[in-house]
């Protein structure tokens, strides 16, 4: 009890992360290496696709990603599909109402994904920010400077993390689940091993990469610019440490007469 | 206390003379940029500059977001994400703007501190002192409320927590609080002018930086012996400072790379580091988070306000003495108020007639206790108030109070003080091994 409660203590309360977990029962989140982490990485644009097709078949029934514009499954750094099948892909998803002549047709690129469609399951669009996988330790945020926040690591954590138990409460039927806080979430266990027939790219469908193709599909959706994101970065970075080397040259030289002979700084 | 006497600005040519009798902007300019500027300021000195940048990024950056942004409880949220996904480089802009609060705030710590240490505030400095308390309240005004715009789970509670602290107030609290938030409870009409007034007081809070400016140019800079320059004659003031211009420009400028440096490794690698996830979920009246936790940099204050529970003998006694007026929730909102109150009051509160920590012997232990005390509970202020953490916040607290209203009185008394250098000069050249041209006779204490 003592280590229970310990354990929830410093989970569930990271310093500049914060805690999405109750305090009760946090999950455990395993540690996916992904190929987004860190400084240098970037989407896999065919795990990315994998991805796509794993929400399609099984996600999108009940979840929707209300804020992602569909057209940008053709952005480079994303899925990268060619237009033409985007604008199929579009096509085939629920119709929508036109907001100006208010009747029903296809989607188009330019339209957004549908909503959730089962009014309890969250929209999916920001999953992979809006959960932290790692905390603490005690508050001090440490873990997630070296592992990240950890959500896409939440998800897949969650969706290989059905421990097979079941229990009725009220009515609803809860599935044991070590990841999620708490222990028991109502969604049924949505992937299994070969849930998806077959990928186009041959790749395994197992339940853990099935797993990991559709938690690094919605990290996308969450963080579409990463790719962006990250070349600002750098460039930013190596700008302003050359900047810096000729501002402290500057700086020394212009010191120099001032201090007289010593010149330390 | 006059200005250190220097070289003003003289219009030579015809247009500048037809300017300068009708406008003397350029002789203003150059004042501000020419002020002698004590030569031996340390990296500490850096802030201000950091600052007034973290100023100029929050409002440019801004600017652009709302052009983007639209203030209503129904599309705030996708308005957000919209900036994130369709605008032109709105990521950066966002993340930017969002981490720059950050920044803008690590600053205003390490400049308030800076200035405790060095005795910035003793007069003749107490104005630039209170300005800069205002500025630092506005500041967070400034940042709760702009925290409220995403409209995420985390803005709407911590909207609905921290205007219910002014409900706390007896009496009026509740009036207060509805005008407040424009309702009685968070809504659309908080966050239009939450979006208002967060766009307003960025400017006010550049006015008052104006102030600020102008109160220390008018006194001049402290330095880190605290001793001021001499202002007898030109020549004398010139060994002690340098001008402005380049030498703290391009010092500043060093300064500024090195942290942008740091600052653009967050925003580029990991700019949701310092965020808190649950602000990724749209708010939603009907599910409180599990904790509402403040961004960072309000922690300490949190830690404070939570810190005086109706379980600690003050608060009951208090509660007992004013009949209930003053329940254990005011006194809570009292205490986190009141801890600026006394940092504000430090220049009339500090009995010590030396300025710098550095030739304070007893001061600088109780200074380095302040500054462990203030990463104590900003680190508490995160913690859930359950188990120890409630008494470690009340330890944290109470020394936060007594430093100001008990150390700072009696140490003036009783602790003896370090010779202090009798010059600016003196201190600088001690400092760099210059050789002879000692300014005066005092044995100096050597610089770090």
């Amino acid at each position: 009890m003592m280590r229970k409660t310990l354990i929830a203590a410093v989970a569930a309360l990271a310093l500049p992360a914060g805690a999405a977990l109750a305090a009760g029962e946090a999950g455990h989140i395993e540690d996916v290496a992904f190929s987004f982490e860190g400084p240098f990485g970037s989407y896999d644009q065919m795990q990315l696709q994998r991805g796509l097709q794993v929400y399609t078949e099984v996600c999108s029934a009940c979840h929707g990603l209300q804020y992602v514009p569909i057209r940008t499954l053709a952005d480079p750094g994303g899925p990268a599909l060619p237009e033409d099948q985007v604008r199929a892909y579009a096509a085939l998803l629920n119709p929508i109402t036109d907001p100006v002549t208010f009747e029903d047709r296809d989607r188009v690129p330019t339209d957004h994904f549908p909503r959730s469609g089962l009014e309890t399951a969250p929209d999916l669009s920001l999953m992979a920010k809006a959960r932290a996988g790692f905390h603490g330790p005690y508050g001090l945020g440490i873990n997630q400077l070296f592992r990240g926040t950890g959500g896409p690591e939440y998800i897949y954590s969650l969706l290989t993390g059905y421990t097979g138990e079941e229990k009725e409460e009220a009515g609803t039927i809860f599935y044991g689940n070590s990841a999620f806080p708490g222990g028991w979430i109502a969604m049924a266990p949505p992937l299994d091993d070969g849930s998806i027939a077959e990928f186009a790219d041959g790749h395994d469908t197992s339940l853990h990469h099935l797993s990991e193709d559709v938690a690094a599909f919605l990290m996308w959706t969450a963080e579409p610019k990463l790719a962006a994101r990250k070349q600002a970065g750098f460039t930013a970075v190596i700008f302003l440490t050359v900047l810096s080397v000729l501002l402290y040259l500057t700086n020394k030289k212009l010191w120099a007469g001032v201090k007289g002979k010593k010149v330390t700084i | 206390m006059a200005g250190i006497p220097h070289d003003h600005y003289e219009p030579k040519s015809g247009p500048e003379k037809w300017l300068h009798r009708r406008l003397p902007i350029v002789g203003l300019l150059y004042d501000t940029l020419m002020i002698p500027t004590p030569k031996n300021l340390n990296w500490m000195w850096i802030w201000g500059i950091v600052l007034t940048f973290s100023l100029a990024l929050q409002i440019i950056t801004g600017i652009v977001l709302v052009m983007h942004y639209t203030p209503h409880v129904d599309m705030a949220f996708a308005s957000v994400e919209h900036i994130m996904r369709n605008v032109n480089g709105g990521h950066m802009l966002r993340y930017i703007h969002q981490n720059g609060a950050s920044l803008f705030f690590v600053a205003v710590y390490l400049h308030i501190f800076r200035g405790l240490y060095y005795g910035s505030y003793k007069a003749p400095r107490e104005v630039t002192w209170i300005i800069g308390m205002l500025i630092y309240i506005l500041m967070m005004a400034t940042a709760f409320m702009g925290y409220v715009l995403p409209w995420g789970q985390m803005s709407f509670w911590g909207a609905t927590v921290i205007t219910g602290l002014f409900g706390a107030i007896p009496g009026i609290g509740e009036p207060i609080q509805t005008w407040l938030l424009g309702g009685p409870a968070v809504d659309n009409a908080t966050l239009n002018r939450f979006f208002s007034l967060h766009y307003l007081l960025s400017f006010v809070i550049a006015g008052l930086v104006a102030g600020h400016i102008w109160a220390f140019h008018t006194t001049g800079n402290n330095n880190p012996t605290g001793v001021e320059v001499r202002r007898a004659s030109k020549e004398e003031a010139a060994k002690d400072t340098v001008p402005f211009w380049p030498y703290f420009v391009i010092k500043d400028l060093f300064a500024l790379a090195v942290i942008l440096l740091v600052f653009f490794a967050i925003v580029g690698f990991m700019p949701n580091y310092l965020g808190h996830p649950d602000n990724y979920i749209e708010a939603n009246p009907l599910a409180t988070p599990a904790h509402i936790v403040p961004e960072w940099y309000f922690l300490p204050f949190y830690a404070i306000l939570r810190a005086f529970d109706g379980d600690v003998w003050v608060v009951q006694l208090t509660q007992f003495v004013t009949f209930g007026i003053v329940d254990a929730k005011f006194f809570g909102v009292l205490a986190m108020f009141g801890a600026i109150a006394v940092m504000a009051l430090a220049p009339w509160l500090d009995t010590s007639s030396v300025r710098s920590g550095r030739y304070r012997p007893m001061f600088k232990w109780w200074f380095a206790l302040l500054c462990v005390d203030f990463m104590v509970l900003m680190w508490v202020g995160a913690m859930p108030a359950e188990g120890i953490y409630p008494y470690i916040a009340l330890i944290a607290s109470a020394y936060w109070f007594a430093y100001f209203l008990i150390v700072l009185p009696l140490l003036g008394v009783i602790e003896k003080p370090l010779a202090q250098p009798a010059t600016i000069e003196q201190d600088f050249n001690d400092h760099y091994g210059k050789p002879g041209s000692h300014g005066g006779g005092t044995a100096a204490q050597p610089a770090e």
